[in-house]
């Protein structure tokens, strides 16, 4: 009996829920000194001055340091380059020098004995700045070239022949808002230096380590495989957590430079104005249709609004962005251009499924709009053009992340045929709104594809101690996916064993020095392949050496329930070798070794893979509009999704229900407003509106196993993000339905005042009562 | 000068005698002071509600509570939930129910809805417990299990009686 695929409970959740998790500022080392980083209250302008000499000599102040105490003008490298794009010229100093260029940049760091005299001491420190205008529209005039980050096209064939021979051609604008992952644990970082060793132990990086830990060496100077990465809990990833910022250079730096152990833990209001931001992008998209409806062509101009640095996603979101646009459809021509514009905000990063959020809900409100205009069904729109099985894979002439766009397997119509009959079955489209007043029902539908399993590379040990325990030392990190689950059940198959015995450690730079970590839903797909073939690797070996035991043949030895037994042999007349009397016979001086054999019960395995894998779905809302108010309430929600073989659905159907609230999140009520200066509006939970259990409806799962993925050993695609992929096209369909408009919903968040505008402009039309 | 104050207060059972500033948040207190760091700090501004501590019965965000005003008090935290090594029924049903994720703000839900469960003893309807769960913020889950994990909590502990959502 396999355990993949069993609802099994969480490994993670009796240290979580007893208090005992081991989040960065739980962490702490004896003679620990406290940071606090002074931000620029300016969106831009020239630094004048910088005073912190009375901050350098308020009570339990250790040190002050500014621009002019590092090493160098360091700037930080981009991690995730774009072959053809060069952004040198654009990335972000770890402390600014003469110019700021965001309200929340790094200008200096204060050290002390305890986080409150920080603070107080940082208010001490005067910054001399002259203002500049701040640039905060990416889209005016005054943007002028010397603005623009990086230009890229990614398409195919001749989009501007099929518009001219089209029957119909349908165009809107949309623009997303600027919101972001938020995790609700702030970041924190804290240093430990063994400085007689030139050791330095770092606990806080989160979701690339090694890539972190080597950046980091490379910076200071230092043999990488000095610097350890500790595994640790982290309250949420979602994209933002764990890149390299520059504080991940600036704690480690101070603690060898002051020889004492530094922690930083961020606040709220921090995290809100420093931590990547995403997802702000004006699309102006159309699409070319015959006269039967089929797409000819399809194209996007799109400006991303990338705040005042390139950080090290580079320009991955907007390439994203363009490359993954065509989505599940038949689209013979395409072009998508991107225009990355650099403004005076936070800098951008990616977000849960960066691109394919923002590029969804351009194609899908695009499509819901060409049903109007075409006088066709959205759905009978959206079948007439998905892929199918026939066509597939699937193999687009575009590049992204470096990789080929092939669209690996899948039925994208039968999926979509489920959904509808599922919403259909549930009552999504009977409801009718509350009699009188001015609530109007309105039904939207989305669909996409995914992407998930990036590579190049995941590595994995597994290890049996003579205990009989099993560890599994992954590259991946634990930031409440339930990794730890996950790699257990995948061991346990593969290995034969109890998936209770089976100990993951993941993201400990030491003990895993080879990983590539946990983001672009691929620790699943990548790092459990890796684990999975490792596994493998182990109960091979442990069946040789029980042969040598047992001195019996491999062939007629089987590996069930985590010990060895001859193969037809019911009585058990041979003994039951456990995993533990295997351990003890595989370690040092045992007879059972052959000379220069190594000792251990042990593998590291490599998986590779150069292409990744494209999971699928549709989601359904039924929302509720009051034209009044302008409130949207969410009122049901569906995802259906394919993920070729869920390791444990219930961890599966977790991602999905987690991602659909935050989309929900920023599809009505998430948004970081800036004023005509640059200075961020929304620095608190009270403004930064994070949906609570109020505005998240209860969502309904078909959580389809049809179509494995054929590029790795468990079929598995990754199901981190496809909760949250077509949240905003799906929300803005159903809002676009209640209020009968005639064209798009304009921009997302559909917040209260978008709402009353949309309903004031179709006044004086009719509105149909019920959806 | 620092303004310092000697409190006596119990947590968990425990009784503890400390120095604190006045200006010292009961929260920063009880994780780095008094070493229960299972209560966690999202915002620091009374929102997110993943310190949420039990001080004398009532459940309050321990990020607006000062130390000191937790003089002669008896505070509950997360820590004091379970029995030894075996969970409470309620972190039972929160694993039972996937309530939780990166299981940051796990503890703030957990002891709001033990102060709502150990006050309020009349059957807990679905609206009734949606409307506690919106007290404090999850980024991961979506809700839906905490809901449930509170419900079936909530039933459990109100033995022979019919659940409230089936009366």
């Amino acid at each position: 009996m396999t355990v993949i695929g069993a609802r099994l409970p969480r490994q993670e959740d009796p240290r979580l829920l007893r208090g005992r998790g081991r989040f960065g500022d739980d962490i702490s080392a004896p003679g620990q000194l406290w940071a606090r980083v002074v931000r620029s209250g300016s969106a831009h302008g020239q630094v004048r001055g910088l005073d912190v000499t009375e901050a350098a000599h308020a009570p339990g102040i250790t040190a002050v340091v500014t621009a002019e105490d590092l090493p160098s003008r360091l700037v930080i490298p981009v991690r995730l380059a774009i072959a053809g794009t060069d952004l040198s010229d654009f990335l972000q100093p770890v402390l600014a020098a003469d110019t700021v260029r965001y309200v929340g940049e790094p200008v200096a760091v204060v050290v002390g004995d305890d986080p409150y005299a920080c603070e107080d001491a940082a208010e001490l420190i005067e910054i001399d700045i002259t203002e500049r205008p701040a640039v905060l529209d990416a889209r005016s005039p005054q943007n002028h070239q010397e603005n623009v980050a990086a230009e890229l096209t990614r398409g195919y064939g001749d989009t501007d022949a099929a518009f001219a021979a089209a029957a119909h051609v349908v165009r809107i604008d949309l623009a997303i808002g600027r919101h972001s992952g938020v995790p609700l644990e702030p970041r924190c970082l804290l240093a430990v230096p063994a400085a007689d060793r030139g050791e330095l132990d770092i606990f806080g990086m989160t979701k690339v380590p090694v890539w972190n830990r080597d950046l980091l060496a490379d910076m200071l100077g230092l043999d990488e495989t000095l610097i350890r990465v500790h595994a640790i809990d982290a309250g949420g990833g979602f994209g933002v957590r764990g890149e390299f910022y520059p504080e991940d250079f600036l704690i480690p730096w101070l603690a060898m430079k002051l020889g004492r152990p530094v922690k930083w833990a961020e606040d709220r209001a921090e995290h809100l104005m420093a931590v990547n931001h995403s997802r702000q992008q004006y699309h102006r998209i159309a699409a070319a249709f015959d006269d039967q409806g089929r797409i000819l062509a399809l194209e996007d101009d799109i400006t991303q609004d990338n705040g005042a640095y390139c950080r090290t996603h580079g320009v991955a979101v907007p390439e994203l962005t363009a490359a993954m646009l065509p989505g599940p459809y038949r689209v013979p021509a395409y072009r998508g251009r991107v225009r990355v514009v650099l403004t005076n905000k936070t800098p951008c990063g990616t977000y849960r499924a960066p691109g394919r959020f923002e590029g969804t809900a351009a194609r899908e409100h695009l499509l819901d709009v060409a049903a109007t205009q075409l006088g066709i069904d959205p759905i009978r729109l959206r079948m007439r053009n998905l892929l199918t099985p026939s066509e597939m894979p699937h193999e687009r002439p575009i590049s992204t992340l470096g990789t080929d766009l092939i669209l690996d397997t899948g039925d994208y119509p039968a999926l979509l045929a489920a959904a509808v009959r599922e919403a259909g079955r549930l009552g999504y489209r009977g409801r009718t709104a509350a009699p009188g007043g001015n609530r109007r029902l309105g039904f939207g539908l989305a669909m996409f594809v995914e992407k998930s399993g990036l590579g190049p590379q995941e590595t994995a040990d597994v290890t049996v101690s003579k205990s009989g325990a099993v560890h599994v030392y992954s590259g991946g990190t634990s930031m409440g996916q339930g990794i730890e689950t996950v790699l257990a059940q995948i061991t346990a198959d593969a290995l034969g064993v109890d998936p209770r015995t089976v100990r993951v450690t993941a993201g400990d730079t030491a003990a895993q020095p080879f990983g590539s970590g946990s983001w672009a839903s691929r620790s699943t797909v990548v790092g459990g392949s890796a684990v999975h073939q490792a596994a493998l690797a182990v109960r091979e070996r442990a069946l040789q050496l029980a042969a040598r035991m047992l001195e019996a043949a491999e062939e007629d030895l089987d590996l069930a329930d985590g010990s060895v037994s001859v193969r037809g042999d019911p009585d058990l007349k041979t003994a039951r070798l456990s995993l533990a009397d295997i351990a003890r016979a595989a370690a040092p001086a045992s007879g059972y070794l052959k000379p220069g054999e190594p000792a251990g019960l042990t593998a590291r395995r490599r998986f590779e893979v150069s292409h990744m894998t494209y999971p699928y779905g549709a989601h359904a809302a039924v929302v509720e509009v009051d034209t009044g108010t302008g409130r949207v309430r969410v009122l049901r929600y569906l995802v259906a999704y394919e993920v070729g073989r869920a390791i444990n659905p219930m961890l599966v159907e977790g991602q999905l229900r987690g991602g659909v609230a935050q989309g929900i999140g920023g599809a009505l009520f998430e948004e970081f407003r800036y004023d005509e200066t640059g200075q961020p509006q929304a620095i608190t939970f009270i403004e930064y509106r994070l949906p609570t259990a109020a505005e998240i409806p209860p969502v309904d799962v078909l959580l389809f196993q049809d179509a494995p993925s054929p590029g790795n050993p468990l079929g598995v695609m990754g199901a981190g993000e496809g909760g949250i992929n077509a949240v905003g096209a799906a929300v803005a369909n159903a809002v676009r339905d209640a209020l009968r408009l005639p064209g798009g919903v304009g921009q997302l968040p559909l917040d209260p005042a978008r709402v009353c505008a949309l309903a004031q402009a179709t006044t004086g039309q009719a509105i149909g009562g019920t959806a | 000068m620092k303004d310092m104050h000697e409190i006596r207060l119990t947590v968990n059972g425990h009784v503890h005698q400390l120095v604190v500033e006045a200006r010292r948040t009961l929260a920063d207190m009880l994780r780095h002071d008094l070493g229960y760091t299972g209560t966690h700090l999202g915002c620091e501004h009374g929102i997110c509600g993943a310190c949420t501590v039990i001080l004398d019965g009532a459940p309050v965000r321990a990020c607006l509570v000062f130390g000191v005003q937790a003089d002669g008090t008896e505070v509950r935290t997360v820590e004091g939930l379970a029995d030894g090594e075996q969970l409470s029924d309620l972190q039972q049903a929160f694993s039972d129910h996937h309530a939780l994720q990166c299981g940051f703000c796990t503890p703030g839900f957990l002891m709001l809805a033990e102060a709502y469960l150990a006050e309020d003893t009349t059957p807990l309807t679905e609206e009734q417990a949606r409307e506690l769960v919106a007290s404090n913020l999850c980024r991961c889950t979506g809700y839906q299990g905490i809901i449930e994990a509170v419900l079936a909590t909530a039933r459990a502990r109100r033995p022979g009686r019919k659940p409230a959502d089936e009366a």
